[in-house]
């Protein structure tokens, strides 16, 4: 059985799953529209399977902002499958294609959810690092509300210390979840912050502790030695610790998002990534793209402006998501 | 850099070619390929893409190509000039209404920038064209949006014209106006939320400033990073609110921002500015023949120039080019122009400037550590006075000895006169290529295709 049909199977089959999907098809409807019936539209369009098709295929991946590469081989490898299998006729290629798409995120079977390694008897230090605008501090505000409804003690540490607003950002969100925060004035040590944060949080008995960072292009190497240092004042202070350092990454990103999740794996061991403001999108095939090139889990997807707006990534649900259409149809 | 340029693209292309007399459509089509995929590679709009490609394949199939003995060289130029056309001109005036102040409105997504170009804008506002602004805080959604304008507010020593949170932008917009009226202001700067272009409550909102502000400009504020999204972001903008310019912000960053590119081909608006750091003083006027070379990736010689310019001395910048020529540089006028340089700002923001200085043997994949300068410095200043002169004397004791006095280690003594003898190399091919004259050319800078 081809592994699409096993997804089908499982989000057809259980009302659990349904509502699962149900929550992805609607955050996600622009990335489906656009892009399932825009597939659907390009194998109507063409009858035959000839070069213009893979040409208009490939523009077809492209604008969902999968990197350049990723098409390049998947088209190049479709091309081939298809003259293998003499397949002719667009609408066949139509599962083939999204079987291959499947395959870059799935490897063929289900992916499970990445759940955030979080330390079950004692403190947790999650670091968020990432470019300017992001969304860095709005994703803390929701996971720290998230992680308070779970019944978790949360504490807040306003590490961005550079951007003018930053600290009174995160204290609103601090006030709006009902959460403590530790902050020093404008300009400070960023380190000197964390490390405090870190201290407070033990006297309190605090379960998981929220670390903001000032947002930094990944080209500036001494931006990129600070959130090093930072890092290592919480390596020594916890030697598990950070228990996961998440980047955050704007869906609406080109092929930058690439360099950006490269160098900050590189200076502080990137375990997961949130993906912001995919609700504006047609995209979504940035997923695909990080996936494929730096093997790094989407752990959340930030899908509007409410506090309620942060989902944990389910892989299945969103690769369902983005074919529902043509699944169903 | 993350991606390779069209002219490394090309390369491989022209490569195959070579020995061959001519260049036939084929190789043209090839070429083609390649300009694309570059294209699609600094994020331009797939669409804007196609019509690109499709008009360099008209011109590149005349006579330029085929008949040209660098038909590579032909193709990078071809690319280069349409690309620094589609662009436009340089457009960094900045409209004044009949009657002051100037309304001026800044819109956009959620993280592009606009509240730290909205001040950077009143700096230059104020600086370069000696004008009296107001900055108005009408972002009421954000939490602490408007502390933060009011910080860069202070940074700045301007004015901001806040209501809190409760009011309504299009009272707080309003307001604003007619203090600035009673207090005589020049200009008048709205600081509006991000907001989804799809967002039509939001988008109606600021529909209505529009109508009650009546702003001579409308700038769109967009990352330089951003994808192909970009052009609908811009255009759905431009149909609802007819911008007059779009700045480009975070360009100080390693994206090839070909947002740019797309988002002119869409709108036919003009860029006016881009934000090139975190710094209030950051916003430059912009270039399109730069951007071109960015976009295709290669390199940025005149910001470069221009950087030089404006912080060395003239007569010391003379000597220098008189050494760099001659290559008689020495570690005495090494130590002389760190200070210079520093001035300049990061030193890989400056190495990214120079074409082909990614490849170089010894610079590749070096990255500066502005602290270096200091130990730079003192591994220098441990230097005998000959030793400065001519490096070469620098033995295996010598060396040991320089360590220590500097604090250094060997190693990094090593590096640095490794460094020293490369970057002799650069400068020489530098002065090479500005001198401009043909014969002159060849001995210098020579791009690998040529």
């Amino acid at each position: 059985m081809s592994f699409f049909k096993k997804l089908k199977e499982k989000f057809t089959s259980s009302a659990e799953t349904e509502e699962v999907s149900d929550k992805y098809k609607s955050g996600l409807s622009k990335t489906r529209h656009s892009f399932a019936s825009k597939l659907n539209d390009l194998v109507a369009r063409y009858r035959k399977v000839d070069e213009e098709f893979f040409e208009d295929l490939e523009e077809l991946l492209i604008q969902a902002d999968v990197g350049v590469n990723t098409v390049m081989e998947l088209v190049e490898e479709l091309e081939m499958e298809a003259k293998r299998q003499n397949i002719k006729d667009a609408s066949d290629l139509k599962e083939l294609i999204s079987e291959q798409l499947v395959q870059i995120y799935s490897n063929g079977d289900f992916v499970d959810e990445v759940p955030l390694n979080l330390n079950q008897d004692g403190l947790s230090v999650i670091l968020f690092v990432g470019v300017n605008g992001v969304g860095k501090t709005t994703s803390i505000g929701k996971l720290a509300h998230q992680l308070k409804a779970d019944g978790k003690k949360v504490l807040l540490a306003a590490g961005d210390t550079f951007r003018a607003g930053a600290i009174e950002q995160l204290s609103v969100w601090a006030d709006r979840v009902g959460v403590d925060i530790i902050k020093h004035s404008e300009g400070s040590d960023p380190a000197a912050v964390i490390y405090d944060g870190i201290q407070a949080a033990r006297s309190r008995g605090v379960d998981v502790l929220l670390c903001d960072t000032a947002g930094r292009l990944q080209n500036k190497v001494n931006l990129m030695n600070e959130l090093n240092k930072v890092k290592r004042v919480i390596e020594r202070e916890i030697p598990q610790a950070p228990h996961e350092v998440l980047l955050v990454l704007d869906a609406t990103t080109g092929q930058n998002a690439l360099s950006q999740a490269k160098t900050f794996a590189q200076a502080t061991d990137v375990s997961g990534i949130v993906l912001t403001k995919l609700d504006g999108t047609a995209k979504g095939g940035i997923v695909l793209a990080i996936r494929k090139e730096l093997n790094i889990p989407v752990k959340y997807v930030g899908l509007g402006e409410k506090v309620t707006d942060l989902e944990t990534f389910d892989p299945n649900a969103f690769v369902y998501g983005l074919f529902a259409d043509m699944l169903e149809g | 850099m993350v991606f390779e340029g069209l002219a490394d693209r090309l390369q491989n292309t022209i490569k195959k070619m070579t020995g061959k007399g001519k260049v036939s459509e084929q190789d043209v089509k090839e070429m083609a390929r390649e300009v694309r995929l570059a294209l699609l590679e600094a994020d331009v709009n797939f669409k804007v893409v196609k019509d690109f490609v499709k008009q360099i394949r008209e011109r590149a199939v005349g006579t330029e190509v085929m008949e040209s003995l660098t038909p590579g060289q032909q193709v990078v130029k071809i690319v280069k000039e349409e690309l620094t056309s589609l662009m436009g001109g340089e457009q960094s005036k900045i409209a004044v209404a009949d009657r002051p102040p100037t309304v001026i409105m800044m819109v956009g997504l959620q993280g592009a920038g606009k509240t730290t170009t909205t001040g950077k804008l009143a700096n230059l506002l104020r600086k370069k064209h000696n004008r009296k602004p107001l900055l108005v805080a009408a972002d009421v959604y954000r939490p602490a949006a408007i502390d933060q304008l009011k910080t860069v507010g202070k940074q700045l020593d301007i004015p901001v014209f806040a209501k809190g949170t409760d009011a309504n932008p299009v009272d707080i917009a309003e307001e604003a106006l007619a203090h600035a009226k009673e207090e005589h202001y020049d200009y008048v700067i709205i600081d509006t939320a991000g907001r989804l272009h799809i967002d039509e409550g939001l988008m109606g909102e600021l529909t209505e400033i529009k109508a009650k502000a009546d702003p001579a400009e409308i700038f769109l504020v967009v990352d330089a990073m951003t994808g192909q999204d970009a052009v609908n972001v811009a255009e759905s903008f431009d149909q609802q609110l007819n911008i007059t310019g779009v700045v480009l912000t975070k360009l100080d960053g390693d994206t090839r921002g070909g947002a740019a590119l797309s988002i002119k081909a869409v709108t036919e608006k003009p860029i006016k500015f881009i934000g090139m750091g975190e710094k209030l003083d950051q916003l430059e006027a912009f270039h399109p023949e730069r951007m071109a070379s960015r976009i295709l990736g290669m390199g940025d010689v005149l910001s470069l120039i221009e950087k030089a310019q404006e912080n060395v001395d003239e007569k010391k910048a003379k000597e220098l080019e008189e050494k760099m020529r001659s290559a008689s540089f020495t570690f005495d006028d090494f130590l002389d122009q760190m200070e210079q340089v520093k001035s300049m700002g990061p030193l890989d923001d400056l190495l990214a400037m120079i074409p082909g200085a990614n490849k170089m043997k010894g610079l590749k994949n070096v990255q500066f550590d502005d602290k270096q300068l200091v130990h730079v410095e003192a591994i220098v200043k441990s230097m005998t006075k000959q030793e400065r002169q001519d490096p070469s004397l620098i033995n295996a004791s010598r060396k040991k000895r320089i360590a220590q006095g500097s604090g250094r280690s060997v190693a990094e003594v090593n590096r640095l006169l490794k460094q020293f003898s490369e970057m002799k190399k650069m400068m020489k091919q530098m002065t090479g290529m500005q001198g401009g004259k043909k014969g002159k050319r060849k001995k210098g800078f020579n791009l690998p295709f040529m």
